[in-house]
C-alpha cells in the first residue's frame, strides 16, 4: 500500500510541474490555454527523438527539452495566443482545441501516432527497497526533481519581486497595470516558463504517463481538474489538488480497475459542485 | 387620447412578434430539404449524416446561443441516445424505430435533467469541467461495461427492424434520410415555436443579464434546467437517429472530438438563429467529404485549423459576411413592410 | 400605519468586515422612506440583503408579516420586493419593449408558456406600451437597450421595477450618473410614483431626499445612526458631524 502511495506521489507531483503553468496562466490572464499539453508533448517527443536518435544522455536532455518548449511557448505566444486574449471563453476555447487538433495531426504526420519511450539510462531502472516498500528510482527521480521545482517555484513565487508583480497581476491585473507593472511582459515571460514546465514534465513524465500524439488530448482533462480544483490564485492549491489527483488516481485504478478513471472524473463533479471556486483558491476579485 | 395609443399598440404588437415570422428564406431551405429526397437520391447517406448532425447542433444552440452554457460534453447525451436506440433494437425490447426514438430521447433528457444542476453555478471554466467530466464519466462507464455496450470495438449485432412496420432501411440511405428529415422538421418547428416564445424570452434575458432577470421574478435555475433538459433530448434523439441509420453505436459517440466538433459545427453557421446548426451542419459535412478524400487520416489537422482561422478572424465578422443574405431576405418581405405602419405612426404621435 | 418590511437585528458579516451592524428598520405602508449615509456605509449591501442577492450572517426580514429570510431574490420580487440598481442592469441585446413585456408577462405568470408566440396577448402588450408611454420611452421603444442614451436607461430601470407592480420599491440611486439635462425626468419619475407603493430610496443628494422623503434614516459604517423626520434629521449635529467626517463625542 505505501508503494502504492509512493507512486501516487510521483505521479502527483509530475502532474504538478505540468500543470502548474497552466493554473498561473488562467489566473494571470483568465485564458482558458486547452492546448497546455500540447507543450507537454513536444518536450517529451524532443526528449525522444534527443536520447533515442541522437544519443545525447537523458539527463543531459531534460534541460533541453525544457529550453525548446519554453521557446515554442513563447514564439506562440507573441504570434497567436496575443490576439485572442480579449476574446470571449468560449472563443479561447475553440481556438485552443483547435492548437490542440493541428498539434496532434502534425506530430501524427511526423512521428506516427503509436507510443513512444524514451531509453532510460539504466542508473534509473529498477527499484530499491527501503524496510519493506518498493521505491522505484525513476520514480524517486521524479519525485526529487518535481519537489525541487515546487520549492523554487514557491520561492520565486513568494519571496521574488518578480513573484510579487506576478501576484499582484494575477490578483487584479488592472490595479497592478495601474502600478506600473508590465503585466504584458509578465505574462509572456511567465507563458513561455510554464510551457517550458510543460516540456519538462513531458519528457519526466514519457516513460510514466505514455507518450503519444493524442497525449494533448488524454491528459488535457487532468489539468484541467489540477487547477479548477486547486484554483489559481497560489502554488499550493494546485499542488496539492496535483497529489490528492495523483494518489487518487493511482490508488483508484489498482483497488477498483472496473471503474478505472472513472473515480477521478466523479471526484472532480463532486469537488466543482461543492466549491465552484475550486478547494482551495481564495475568493477572487473578479 | 387613446388613438395614438392604440397604433403604438398595433405597432408594438408588430414588432414583437417580427421575429417569429417566416422568411422566404426559410421556406426556400424546407422545401430543398425535402426535394432533395426525390431529387438528389445518389446523396441520401450523406445527406442523412447532416440531418442528424443538424438536430445535434440544433440542441447545442439551444443551450449555447439562448441560454448562453458553454457545454464541452454535450456528447455524453448524443451517447446515450445511441445507445439506448442501439441496445432497444438488439435486444428486440422495442422492434419499432421510432418508438425506440422517443425512449431514447426520454432516456436523454433524464440524463439532461439529473445533470443540469451541475451548470447552473460556476464560472464558464466550471461548466465546460464538469460537462467534459460527465461526457467522460458516460464514456469510462460504457467502455468498462463491454458486457453491455460492447466496449471498445461496439455494439455489434444490431439489426433495426423497418420503419413503422412498413418503411425497411436500405443501404442507399433513401429510408433514413426521410426519416431523419421528418424527425428534424417536427423538432425544429417545436423549438422555433419555444424561442419565440415568453419562455424563450426569458432564455435571452437569462444569458444576457441573469442578475436583472432574477431581479424581475424569473428563477433562473429552473429556466436553465428546462432548456438544458430539452436540448439532452433532443441530442438524444440526434444520436439514436445516427444508431439507427447505421445500425451500430460505439464509445466514440462520447468523446471529446465528437463535443468538439459540435461546437465548430454551430459556430460555424452561428448560434442563436436556430439556424446556425443546420447551416453548420450541412458545410462540416461537406468539408469533411473533401478534406477525408486530400488527407484521410490527419482531418484532424484542417479542422483544427478551421477553429483557429474562425477565431482569429473573429466569429462577429464571419456572421456579418451573413448578412446581406439576412437584409435580402428582408427586403423579399414586401406585403410586410407595405402593412407596417409603425415608423410613419409613432412619429406623427410624438411631432 | 401597517409596517409592511422591517428588518430585526439583521447582521451581515464578510471576512472580518461588519457590514451591516444590527440594523432593524421599519418600513410603513406608502411612506417614502429615503436611506442616506456616508460613502460605504452598507446602504447598497442592506439592500442586497433585503432583495436576497445575499444571505444575513444573523438577523430577520419580515415582510407582511412572513419571515422571509430564506427565499430567493424571484421568490421576493413575486410577493412584491422589487429593487433598481445603482448602475444599470439592463438586458442590453432586448428593445425597451422586450423588457418591459418580459415583467408584465412573467409577472402574469405566463413566464413558462413556449407556445404561444410573444406579442400576441393584446392586454399584455398593452399594459407594456403604457408603461413605456408613462415613462416617456416610447421613442426608443423598438431600440436596442445597448444604444440608449443613459439617462434613457436609467428611466428604463425604473420602468422595469414598475412593471413588476411591487409592494415595497427600493430605489438604488436612481439619478446617480444621470447628465444634469436629464435629471429632470429621473425625479419627475420618481416624484410620480404610486401612492400605495412603499419607496425606501438611498440617495446622496440632499435636495432629492429632503424633496421627497417623510422620513429618513441614517446608516454609517452598517448601523443606524439617525431617524426620523426630515426636519428631525436636518438639524441633528450628529449627522452633519458624520458627513463633514468630524470626530464624535462618546455617549
Amino acid at each position: 500500500m505505501l508503494t502504492i502511495l509512493f507512486d501516487g506521489i510521483a505521479y502527483g507531483m509530475l502532474l504538478f510541474v505540468l500543470a502548474s503553468g497552466l493554473a498561473v496562466t488562467l489566473g494571470l490572464m483568465n485564458f482558458v490555454n486547452l492546448a497546455h499539453g500540447a507543450f507537454a508533448m513536444a518536450g517529451g517527443y524532443i526528449t525522444v527523438i534527443l536520447v533515442n536518435r541522437l544519443g545525447l544522455p537523458f539527463f543531459a536532455s531534460l534541460p533541453i527539452a525544457f529550453l525548446a518548449s519554453a521557446l515554442i511557448g513563447f514564439v506562440f505566444e507573441r504570434t497567436l495566443y496575443v490576439h485572442v486574449y480579449r476574446k470571449s471563453h468560449l472563443d479561447q476555447v475553440l481556438f485552443t482545441i483547435g492548437l490542440v487538433f493541428m498539434s496532434v495531426a502534425t506530430v501524427d504526420y511526423f512521428l506516427g501516432s503509436s507510443q513512444v519511450f524514451v531509453q532510460v539510462p539504466d542508473t534509473l531502472q529498477g527499484q530499491f527497497s527501503v524496510s519493506g516498500v518498493g521505491i522505484g528510482r525513476y520514480r524517486l527521480l521524479i519525485i526529487i526533481v518535481c519537489g525541487l521545482l515546487t520549492i523554487a517555484l514557491q520561492f520565486v513565487f513568494a519571496n521574488t519581486r518578480f513573484g510579487s508583480r506576478l501576484r499582484a497581476a494575477v490578483d487584479d491585473s488592472r490595479v497592478a497595470r495601474g502600478l506600473g507593472i508590465n503585466v504584458n511582459r509578465i505574462f509572456a515571460v511567465t507563458f513561455a516558463f510554464g510551457s517550458g514546465l510543460a516540456g519538462l514534465g513531458g519528457a519526466l513524465g514519457a516513460e510514466i504517463l505514455g507518450l503519444d500524439p493524442t497525449f494533448p488530448l488524454k491528459f488535457m482533462i487532468y489539468f484541467l481538474i489540477v487547477v479548477t480544483v486547486g484554483g489559481t490564485s497560489s502554488i499550493t492549491g494546485p499542488f496539492f489538488a496535483s497529489l490528492l489527483l495523483g494518489i487518487s488516481d493511482v490508488a483508484g485504478k489498482y483497488y477498483v480497475p472496473t471503474l478505472g478513471a472513472f473515480v477521478i472524473y466523479t471526484i472532480m463533479i463532486i469537488i466543482l459542485i461543492w466549491r465552484p471556486q475550486g478547494l482551495f483558491s481564495r475568493a477572487s476579485s473578479r | 387620447m387613446t388613438t395614438p395609443a392604440r397604433l403604438t399598440i398595433v405597432a408594438a404588437t408588430e414588432w414583437l412578434s417580427e421575429r417569429a415570422r417566416w422568411h422566404p428564406l426559410e421556406f426556400l431551405f424546407w422545401i430543398a430539404a425535402f426535394a432533395a429526397i426525390y431529387l438528389m437520391p445518389s446523396r441520401h447517406l450523406i445527406l442523412t449524416e447532416i440531418a442528424w448532425l443538424g438536430l445535434f447542433a440544433l440542441s447545442l444552440d439551444l443551450i449555447l446561443g439562448y441560454a448562453g452554457i458553454i457545454s464541452l460534453g454535450h456528447a455524453a447525451f448524443f451517447g446515450l441516445g445511441a445507445y439506448t436506440a442501439a441496445l432497444l433494437a438488439k435486444h428486440e425490447i422495442i422492434n419499432e424505430p421510432a418508438a425506440a426514438l422517443l425512449i431514447a430521447g426520454v432516456a436523454a433528457m433524464a440524463l439532461g435533467f439529473l445533470t443540469s444542476f451541475l451548470v447552473l453555478r460556476g464560472s464558464d471554466l466550471t461548466r465546460l469541467m464538469v460537462t467534459l467530466g460527465v461526457a467522460l464519466v458516460l464514456r469510462e462507464l460504457a467502455n468498462r461495461n463491454g458486457w453491455l455496450t460492447g466496449g471498445a470495438d461496439g455494439l455489434q449485432g444490431v439489426t433495426i427492424k423497418p420503419l413503422l412496420g412498413t418503411f425497411r432501411f436500405d443501404m442507399f440511405g433513401h429510408t433514413g434520410y426521410i426519416y431523419c428529415l421528418t424527425v428534424l422538421f417536427i423538432l425544429f418547428l417545436l423549438a422555433r415555436r419555444m424561442v419565440n416564445s415568453p419562455f424563450g424570452l426569458s432564455l435571452l434575458s437569462v444569458k444576457d443579464n441573469p442578475l436583472r432577470a432574477s431581479a424581475i421574478g424569473i428563477s433562473v435555475d429552473a429556466r436553465l434546467v428546462a432548456v438544458y433538459t430539452v436540448a439532452a433530448g433532443y441530442a438524444g434523439i440526434a444520436g439514436a437517429l445516427l444508431a439507427q441509420t447505421t445500425a451500430f453505436a460505439s464509445l466514440e459517440v462520447f468523446s471529446f472530438d465528437r463535443s468538439a466538433d459540435l461546437l465548430l459545427v454551430l459556430i460555424i453557421g452561428g448560434a442563436g438563429y436556430l439556424y446556425g446548426g443546420l447551416i453548420g451542419a450541412i458545410v462540416f459535412k461537406i468539408m469533411q467529404d473533401y478534406l477525408s478524400a486530400l488527407t484521410p487520416q490527419y482531418w484532424p489537422f484542417w479542422i483544427g485549423l478551421v477553429l483557429v482561422v474562425i477565431v482569429l478572424v473573429g466569429r462577429d465578422r464571419i456572421t456579418s459576411w451573413t448578412a446581406p443574405i439576412r437584409l435580402f431576405a428582408e427586403r423579399l418581405n414586401w406585403r410586410a413592410l407595405k402593412r407596417r405602419p409603425a415608423a410613419s405612426i409613432t412619429e406623427e404621435h410624438l411631432s | 400605519m401597517t409596517i409592511v418590511l422591517e428588518t430585526i437585528e439583521l447582521t451581515k458579516r464578510f471576512a472580518g468586515i461588519l457590514a451591516t451592524n444590527n440594523v432593524s428598520l421599519e418600513l410603513t405602508r406608502g411612506s417614502r422612506h429615503a436611506l442616506i449615509g456616508p460613502n460605504g456605509a452598507g446602504k447598497t449591501t442592506l439592500i442586497n440583503l433585503l432583495t436576497g442577492v445575499q444571505r444575513p450572517t444573523s438577523g430577520r426580514i419580515v415582510f407582511d408579516g412572513e419571515d422571509i429570510g430564506k427565499l430567493s431574490t424571484h421568490e421576493r420580487v413575486r410577493r412584491g420586493i422589487v429593487r433598481t440598481f445603482q448602475i444599470n442592469q439592463l438586458f442590453s441585446e432586448l428593445t425597451p419593449l422586450e423588457t418591459i413585456g418580459l415583467a408584465v408577462s412573467e409577472r402574469r405568470g405566463q413566464g413558462l408558456d413556449w407556445w404561444r408566440i410573444v406579442g400576441s396577448r393584446p392586454d399584455l402588450v398593452t399594459e407594456a406600451v403604457e408603461i413605456l408611454e408613462h415613462f416617456r420611452l416610447t421613442d426608443v421603444i423598438d431600440k436596442r437597450t445597448a444604444i440608449l442614451p443613459y439617462g434613457k436607461q436609467r428611466l428604463l430601470e425604473i420602468a422595469v421595477a414598475i412593471a413588476c407592480r411591487p409592494r415595497v420599491l427600493l430605489l438604488d440611486e436612481p439619478a446617480a450618473g444621470v447628465p444634469e439635462d436629464e435629471r429632470h425626468e429621473i425625479l419627475a419619475a420618481v416624484a410620480a410614483l404610486p401612492a400605495d407603493v412603499t419607496v425606501l430610496l438611498i440617495e446622496h443628494d440632499m435636495d432629492i431626499v429632503f424633496s421627497f422623503a417623510d422620513r429618513i434614516s441614517v446608516l454609517v459604517n452598517g448601523a443606524l445612526f439617525v431617524e426620523g423626520s426630515p426636519e428631525e434629521v436636518a438639524r441633528d449635529p450628529r449627522v452633519k458631524a458624520v458627513y463633514l467626517g468630524e470626530e464624535l463625542a462618546d455617549g
